[in-house]
């Protein structure tokens, strides 16, 4: 699997900036020639991850939201979301549909939403030090 | 996001518009939580027609807003849902908490 283009976007953790980020990465998918599910999916997964950045990562301050994509020879989107945050403990149980540790109108279906619409996702943590969200979805097509 | 809010006796209708997330949600809340309070509509329709966007944010929209409603014994009803946020309705089986209506025509 070779790449064959690349991006890299930095935006700060303001919500705000939830609308931008989406649409930029599903911009740069465009160029494999998604439907429009493909679109909302890509852009649906992307706002979950970017919005966990958010809520989650920097609660006392504004912090970097690093989103990064790039594209394979074989049709495939590989999209990372990286902050430098507070870090999830306990992975298992933040992925856990409705687990939310917050509360509120937090639906805690963020990551149930990104495994249901992308093909692979990968969450690597570190308390203290940060996350890094990596989603990848092959796109079909009109086939 | 902006939402209208219309009233036809027991029934509140609020018309969204626009995408739905994090942001927009929080933004949009509290009017709509106002209104609620001060009308107190057995039924509160929430009428999906304009909205070209919604991502796990906007369940917990609906899921506040079920909670408020059901605290004083109304009933949420959705309509007008575009194929595109269906998937994530599905998801969340939003279709448990609340009936759906394929079409209703705005006040």
């Amino acid at each position: 699997m070779k790449v064959t283009n690349e991006m890299k976007l930095t935006v700060e953790s303001r919500s705000v900036n939830e609308g931008f980020a989406r649409v930029a990465v599903t911009a740069f998918a465009s160029q494999l020639d998604p439907t429009i599910e493909e679109i909302n999916d890509i852009k649906t997964a992307v706002s979950e991850a970017v919005t966990n950045c958010i809520v989650h990562a920097y609660p006392e301050k504004v912090g970097r939201i690093y989103i990064s994509a790039s594209i394979y020879d074989n049709l495939t989107v590989r999209i990372k979301i990286r902050d430098s945050g507070v870090g999830i403990p306990d992975i298992r149980k933040a992925m856990e549909p409705l687990y939310t540790s917050l509360g509120g109108e937090r639906a805690g279906l963020g990551f149930a939403v990104m495994e249901s619409f992308m093909d692979k996702i990968r969450v690597r943590s570190v308390v203290g030090k940060g996350t890094t969200v990596t989603l990848e979805k092959k796109i079909r097509g009109r086939d | 996001m902006s939402a209208r809010i219309f009233y036809e006796k027991d029934r509140m209708t609020v018309c969204l518009d626009g995408e739905i997330d994090h942001h927009s949600a929080a933004i949009i809340r509290a009017g709509i939580d106002e209104a609620i309070l001060t009308s107190r509509p057995r039924e509160l329709v929430l009428d999906f027609g304009g909205i070209t966007f919604m991502d796990s944010s906007g369940i917990g929209l609906v899921m506040g807003r079920y909670r408020l409603l059901s605290s004083m014994g109304g009933e949420i009803v959705m309509t007008n849902l575009p194929e595109s946020i269906s998937k994530v309705m599905k998801l969340a089986g939003l279709e448990k908490i609340g009936r759906i209506e394929e079409r209703m025509n705005a006040v």
